[in-house]
């Protein structure tokens, strides 16, 4: 059985961030994730904000987490090479009631630590964005926008390097506590491994974990947002993420932010879903974002609609009286050796780190563990094709002739930046990993021109059959079979289908 | 009896009426050429049809090279050819216009390969 | 920096027809740019026949009909760089491609735009529901079938009765998948007759009009579609919904011209064909600079692209010639019957070839040249389909004073 110190249950951005933070302290670390990638739920589904934190109550660890990760995030983006913009948010008013709200907010926002927030007039408001409506705005400094994935694959990526293990495809069903040796066996995916910490960061799941490690099976309700993603042509028209006034309540309606590469994003709207895993778009929502989308953001086209896309807030609620709560994150000394996260929803882009943090900073007091010497907080993120010059574009085809080979033309990736995405550190084959890798395939035809070339590069670099190509989760195969079969091959099935027949 | 046919001969397709009278045509309007009654004149008795698929080749640039038959075979025969087209394996190179099956099932049509494939 | 009299972007139907015609106009200075590993473009892929009855009067295959091209371009030594990708082009017509073998800049007298279509996705058209592998655009299905040797699935519904719709249809049904209808949200099809006779009825595959999809359902690989009846505004009618259990969607709705690099040059685009505007010379709004064939509108037939790419060639070698092409000050217009049309303006002083599509099915209708308020030509047409493209050649003689052409379809 393999052995552990810590197993982090879960590899969205706040397992990622776990398992790097951990990673600074010599410890045998391994992640499970059950999908075949991280970031598969809703670390990837939302708006890409770096939150300012000014809608947070005071002194929640919700606020307190947003303050600290929006403060330290250029640091980090430029430690692991994450594409981020710090753009500043505008929020717009129309009426006295809005601008109440908004004052009300900035001075939540003030009493959290929020700095620079400044009401201005509509003459400065087009001087940040042109396109921006509005008749008075809070402008917001230190809001920013990043490639969410991205950034969970860079906290995965280097943790990885300084030494954690992460496993796919390893769904947790039981955990087992073995007092005598004080360790905890995990059963995920068909196996046990033995672990002395368990840290619960399972996201959507993080109750059904809870439960299993004794401690509350603690209420969650699912928020669902829908969004569109829109034409980098849409893109030119958005600099700043625009918000309305947030409602008496805290929460905005409908907005549309521009993300770091370019796109617009239009969403989320908000609905109540009895479902985990209820990532469906339905027609009801998409004609309302629409509707609600165009008053916010004029491009807002079907001209330019590309995909779209749902994420599920799981926030944690009190079901007597239905008020939310804050972040949970605990440990019990009376379930020994574990932390427990739950409820971790929006803004958990911004938090994870400073969770990560605090969950690492309880293992490594507890363990009195000792600084990894070798902890290197730099990941390798080599400047992207596109947004290279054309010298620069010139001085890569030399050294590597992949880059001078485009492979997806609408978000100009090259073959070498494909090849370097299929030999990634975590060893994530699936289509959409390579997508979410290098942005080929998410442009306006959808992979209609590079798909066919990824799945056979994958295959060719990998030494894996068509058949065992996986769009994205376990079952998601893409090819049936080959459409012409050689002798060799039909007589090969035969055989294999005459054994497994023998074998029933 | 009155029936009708969209022709297939080229874009256009024509609604052609056709009167037919013990298997045989009496009378057929609406087709804008020749070929048109040639269609349906065809189609009344035993309709025709041409198929297009591909044929393995190993070694090439291309793992298949696609195939069409040299005239059209009659319409009811077309899974027994593709039976035949998917026992075909060659080694590359393959040539544009290479006969593959002569006289297909002693239907008097070749399978014909259409895109040249190199060695790889 | 390589000068050269005309740069080809995209080594399809449209780009070699052009280059032979350039060549054969006394430009050679030519360089087609492609950026797969062999010119042809689409058809390479689109391996059923009936292609080429107009240009050549025979019906071909797609790689045959692509061959006869690329054999005269290699016979004429044109010179051509495949695996070469075009990432930027300047409005002072300066061309950044790149390859394996390094970056390559040119200076172009002449531009021709030659990109092509792409096809319309999930995400265009926003079909609601879950994302589970097996949702397939047409083409994409089409090149992993008859180029990747790779079966994408077993049980089919067709979303849009498109051409390359109801071909795959029966594509995958001689291949032994099980199609279990083309559903098309039109009340009439998209694609040519023909087609629905010889991939569709041949094959006992039900086309139904009016219908959609509303909702896309699995969580790994698709398990079924459901499909809903539509009414006139192509809203689902409720109550009628039906599922259907499937492991592939094969989406054929719609061809989009792949205009990204025209856009960089700054010419402008045509708000109906989103193409580029272009005037009776096939060139655009930047001088030099010239578009035909699915790049400029989406043709039914690889025949007119060819042909179309032809004229544009007899112009572009003029202009490389004279420095200029005549003015073109008169505005094209269509009537609410019209779509797609093309030349956006015309000098009325040359042959112009008018080409559009009706935005519906008619019978019986005459299509009128109008100027002013004088028909200075009438066509009388017993059948008009959206799925074909009408051309409408005019003689420079036809036109009678310098006011804007209109085109209408009277019923």
């Amino acid at each position: 059985m393999e052995q552990w110190d810590v197993t982090i249950i879960g590899a969205g951005v706040v397992g990622a961030a776990a398992a790097r933070e951990l990673s600074r302290y010599c410890l045998r670390i391994c992640v499970l994730e059950k999908e075949l990638d991280v970031a598969m739920g809703n670390s990837s589904r939302n708006t890409g904000m770096l939150h300012a934190g000014f809608t947070y109550k005071p002194g929640s660890l919700k606020a307190e987490c947003a303050v600290e990760g929006n403060k330290e995030f250029d640091q980090v983006a430029r430690e692991l090479g994450v594409p981020f913009k710090r753009t500043g948010k505008l929020v717009v008013g129309f009426t006295e009631h809005d601008r109440e709200n908004i004052l009300k907010y900035k001075a939540v926002g003030e009493q959290n630590g929020v700095e620079g927030m400044r009401m201005i007039d509509q003459e400065e408001i087009r001087r940040i964005d042109p396109h921006a409506g509005g008749e008075f705005a809070m402008f917001v400094p230190s809001s920013g926008i990043l490639d969410p994935m991205e950034y969970t694959i860079a906290l995965a990526e280097n943790a990885c390097q300084n030494g954690v293990s992460f496993f796919f495809g390893r769904e947790v069903t039981a955990i087992h506590r073995d007092e005598q040796e004080n360790r905890y066996l995990v059963e995920a995916g068909g196996e046990t491994i033995s672990t002395k910490w368990v840290i619960n960061c399972a996201g959507t799941f993080a109750s059904q974990i809870s439960a299993m490690l004794g401690y509350p099976n603690y209420p969650v309700k699912g928020f669902k947002g829908e969004y569109f993603v829109l034409d980098k042509k849409a893109g030119a028209f958005l600099k700043v993420p625009v918000y309305p006034a947030p409602n008496d309540k805290g929460g905005f309606s409908t907005h549309a932010t521009p993300t770091v590469d370019g796109n617009v994003l239009v969403g989320p709207d908000s609905y109540v879903t009895e479902e985990w895993e209820d990532y469906k778009v339905t027609k009801e929502h998409m004609d309302g974002l629409f509707r609600d989308g165009k008053k916010m953001f004029e491009q807002m086209k079907r001209e330019y609609f590309i995909r779209n896309f749902a994420g599920i807030r799981w926030k944690r609620y009190d079901p007597e009286t239905g008020e939310i709560l804050d972040f949970k994150l605990e440990a019990d000394p009376a379930k020994p050796n574990t932390v427990n996260l739950v409820g971790i929803e929006s803004p958990g882009v911004t938090c994870a780190l400073p969770l990560g943090r605090r969950a690492a900073a309880i293992v490594a007091e507890r363990e009195q563990a000792k600084k990894n010497p070798k902890f290197d907080p730099i990941r390798p993120a080599p400047k992207r094709f596109y947004q290279m010059s054309h010298e620069e574009q010139e001085m890569a085809i030399k050294q590597n002739p992949d880059y001078g080979e485009i492979v997806c033309r609408c978000e100009t990736v090259t073959r070498a930046e494909i090849l370097r995405a299929i030999h990634n550190p975590l060893s994530v084959h699936t289509v959409t990993g390579i997508k979410n890798r290098t942005r080929a395939t998410m442009g306006r035809c959808q992979g209609g021109y590079c798909e066919t070339r990824i799945t056979e590069m994958i295959e060719e670099e990998l030494g894996i059959k068509p058949e065992d190509v996986r769009y994205s989760r376990k079952g998601s195969y893409m090819f049936t079979g080959p459409v012409r079969r050689t002798e060799e091959a039909l007589e090969a099935e035969k055989h294999e289908e005459a054994e497994k027949g023998g074998e029933a | 009896m009155l029936r009708e046919f969209t022709c297939i001969m080229c874009p256009q397709g024509c609604d052609i009426q056709v009167e037919v009278k013990e298997g045989k045509v009496v009378s057929i309007s609406g087709n804008k050429c020749p070929r048109g009654k040639e269609y349906v004149t065809q189609e009344v008795v035993n309709p025709m049809r041409n198929i297009a698929t591909s044929v393995l080749v190993e070694g090439g640039e291309l793992p298949l090279a696609s195939v069409r038959l040299t005239r059209p075979i009659p319409k009811d025969r077309i899974f027994d050819v593709m039976n035949e087209i998917k026992k075909v394996s060659l080694p590359a190179p393959v040539k544009e216009g290479q006969i593959v099956i002569p006289n297909v099932l002693g239907l008097g049509s070749d399978v014909m390969i259409t895109k040249t494939v190199d060695k790889a | 920096m390589r000068q050269v009299e005309a740069v080809i972007i995209g080594g399809g139907p449209a780009g070699l027809a052009a280059a032979i015609e350039l060549y054969h106009k006394g430009v050679t200075d030519i360089l087609i740019l492609e950026r797969e590993k062999k010119l042809g473009g689409i058809l390479r892929q689109c391996i059923h026949d009936g292609f080429g009855l107009t240009r050549f009067g025979e019906t071909l295959s797609g790689p045959e009909y692509a061959s006869r091209f690329v054999r005269q371009v290699q016979e004429l030594k044109i010179p051509y760089m495949t695996d070469t990708t075009v990432l930027e082009i300047t409005p002072e017509k300066k061309v950044y491609a790149s390859s394996s073998q390094g970056m390559i800049v040119l200076q172009a007298k002449a531009v021709i735009l030659a990109m092509g279509c792409r096809e319309k996705t999930r995400g265009a058209i926003s079909i609601p529901g879950t994302r589970p592998s097996g949702v397939y655009t047409a083409g994409v299905a089409q090149a992993y079938i008859n180029l990747k040797n790779k079966m994408v699935g077993k049980n089919v519904v067709i979303l849009g009765s498109g051409d390359i719709g109801m071909i795959m249809a029966r594509r995958m049904t001689l291949e032994g998948a099980k199609v279990l209808g083309v559903f098309e949200v039109q009340p009439y099809p998209s694609g040519l007759p023909r087609n629905v006779e010889q991939c569709l009825n041949d094959y006992h595959i039900p086309l139904y009009l009016s219908h959609t999809v509303t909702e896309i359902r699995g969580r790994d690989r698709l398990e079924s579609v459901v499909i809903s009846q539509v009414d006139e505004s192509f809203a689902p009618i409720p109550g009628t919904q039906k599922e259907y259990p499937c492991d592939t969607l094969i989406l054929s709705v719609g061809l989009i011209p792949e205009n990204e690099l025209t856009w960089m040059t700054g010419a402008l685009a045509d708000q109906q064909t989103r193409g580029a505007a272009v005037d009776e010379h096939y060139q655009t709004t930047v001088e030099g600079i010239f578009a035909a064939g699915n790049v400029l509108h989406v043709h039914d037939l690889v025949d007119f692209v060819s042909m179309e790419a032809e004229a544009l060639a007899d112009s572009a070698a003029r202009y490389i010639k004279e420095g200029a092409l005549p003015a073109c000050p008169l505005a094209v217009k269509g009537d609410q019957n019209v779509g797609q049309l093309t030349p956006s303006r015309i000098s009325g002083q040359g042959d112009v070839q008018i080409s559009f599509r009706v935005r519906k099915p008619m019978k019986g209708c005459t299509i009128q040249l109008v100027q002013g308020d004088r028909v200075i030509k009438s066509v009388v047409k017993p059948k008009a389909l959206p799925a074909e493209m009408i051309q409408i050649p005019l003689k420079a003689q036809a036109f009678v004073g310098k006011e804007d052409l209109e085109v209408r379809v009277v019923c």
